[in-house]
């Protein structure tokens, strides 16, 4: 396929990645706001949920905000916000409308997490005297960490998916470089533009496994 | 004009906008419930030999699953792209991307749910004489059909909000209307199709739903023990457990 060559021309072109529309500040937009939005997103959702968690309430509001999360289109999300006079604030269409999805995904797994920790570990840990925050803290969450860790790898890697939607709607990150290849009929851009949203996706995914693998409490046990 | 009509006003929801547009607003429903609807039945057909097959073993399970995964984390707006060179604008790219992300859960839950079938049940059907295509007909899948379900109600769910970003190729259906809206900040047509979208996804979850329970009658004698959020607990670590962006 032809495409695949050109394609990889665009991406091996420097004056491609150079300027305010080139790929280099595309994805520095891309990594920006999804930074910020899931950093946000993990500020509301994990003390919220790992607090339900630790008193064991609050697990519908949890399960049912992720469904409603998976019925309402970020595309839809956006286009509402421009619309209004929000289009005028610079990424933060884009941020809010990450932390919104990125909030449910967290906040569900990070609650399950917290309530699938053996209820008889838990009795145990009480019975030898724990308070409620040693057993917070040495007990709940190293054991709800790989459920926690999920929902931060699913929200990420959500994020920066979304964070590509944005362009449909005219705002920055790297989802602008495969819609101004469509706009201009050029497939060989918008295949390489793919390719790099794809490629990012990938990597902040395999980043985080990584990250899991080498933080996991189980593996390598941190003081209190 | 006397009073100044809510199209020229561009308020959120305008009546007239509804009237005079209804023939638009059906006609990108019915593209985005067509849409929806084949590629979740696509998505069920391959999604269930590929089931069976990771069932076979860790051989299996490790591609299948491992592949499912890495295709669900290409950002929507990028797989559509992807597909582009083979498909052209068609509504066959938007099908393609769609049964693609659905095959992620569906395979999932379709082998969670036959995991689950309890070995004495197995064993009983065994001891009457059920061969192994019979057994899994008749015994295996009707007691995995929850979690399938389930499985189904996610994937429909995401899929009708994903449809929308198929709206870059033209074949979005609702996602349409909001793309056409855009350049000229025309509100009624976005909130409207919008509101929609998220009316057709929990309209197609309590059809889902109510087809679950014609199909298991069983599983209300117990109490509603199952239907809601099972997918969660019964897929794994791995699972991606959540929503796509659409």
């Amino acid at each position: 396929m032809g495409v695949i060559g050109e394609a990889w021309t665009w991406l091996t072109t420097g004056a491609n990645w150079s300027g305010d529309g080139g790929a280099a500040h595309r994805l520095g937009e891309h990594l920006y706001v999804s930074g910020v939005a899931l950093a946000v997103a993990c500020a509301i959702a994990l003390p919220i949920a790992l607090y339900l968690g630790h008193i064991g309430k609050g697990g519908a509001l949890a399960v049912n905000l992720s469904n409603v999360g998976r019925a309402v289109p970020v595309f839809a999300v956006l286009a509402l916000f421009m619309v209004t006079s929000l289009r005028n604030s610079g990424y933060w269409p884009t941020i809010i409308a990450l932390v919104l999805f990125a909030v449910p995904p967290l906040l569900t797994n990070a609650y399950v997490g917290m309530r699938e920790v053996d209820r008889a570990v838990v009795e145990a840990a009480r019975g030898m005297g724990m308070s409620g925050g040693q057993l917070f803290v040495r007990v709940e969450l190293p054991l709800a960490y790989p459920m926690i860790m999920t929902g931060l790898r699913s929200a990420a890697v959500q994020v920066v998916a979304t964070a590509s939607i944005a362009a449909m709607v005219g705002l920055g990150g790297l989802g602008r470089i495969i819609t101004a290849g469509f706009n201009t009929y050029d497939t060989a851009q918008v295949f390489a533009g793919a390719v790099l949203v794809a490629g990012l996706a990938l990597v902040v995914e395999g980043v985080l496994v990584g990250l899991d693998r080498l933080l996991s409490p189980l593996r390598r046990r941190r003081p209190a | 004009m006397a009073e100044q009509s809510c199209l020229v006003t561009n308020d959120w929801i305008c009546g007239e906008y509804l009237r005079s547009r209804s023939q638009e607003l059906a006609d990108a429903t019915v593209q985005h419930i067509g849409i929806t609807v084949v590629s979740v039945l696509i998505g069920l057909a391959v999604a269930f030999p590929l089931a069976l097959l990771a069932r076979r073993g860790p051989r299996f399970a490790g591609p299948v699953l491992g592949l499912t995964t890495v295709l669900y984390t290409v950002p929507s707006l990028a797989m559509f792209s992807l597909l582009l060179p083979l498909f052209g604008l068609s509504a066959a790219l938007v099908v393609t991307g769609l049964v693609l992300y659905s095959l992620t859960i569906l395979v999932r839950n379709i082998l969670a749910g036959l995991a689950a079938v309890p070995q004495e049940a197995k064993d009983a059907a065994r001891g009457m004489g059920y061969g192994p295509a019979r057994l899994l007909w008749e015994v295996e899948l009707p007691l995995a059909l929850p979690a399938v379900m389930a499985g189904l109600r996610i994937a429909t769910v995401s899929t009708v909000a994903l449809t929308t970003v198929g709206s870059l190729v033209g074949k979005g259906g609702l996602g349409n209307l909001i793309e056409d809206a855009l350049p000229s900040f025309f509100k009624a047509q976005v909130l409207a199709a919008s509101v929609l979208c998220v009316l057709l996804a929990v309209v197609a979850d309590l059809l889902l739903l109510g087809l679950q329970r014609l199909l298991t009658p069983w599983t209300r004698i117990s109490g509603a023990a199952a239907p809601s959020a099972p997918a969660k607990t019964d897929a794994g670590p791995h699972a991606p457990a959540t929503v796509k962006a659409g």
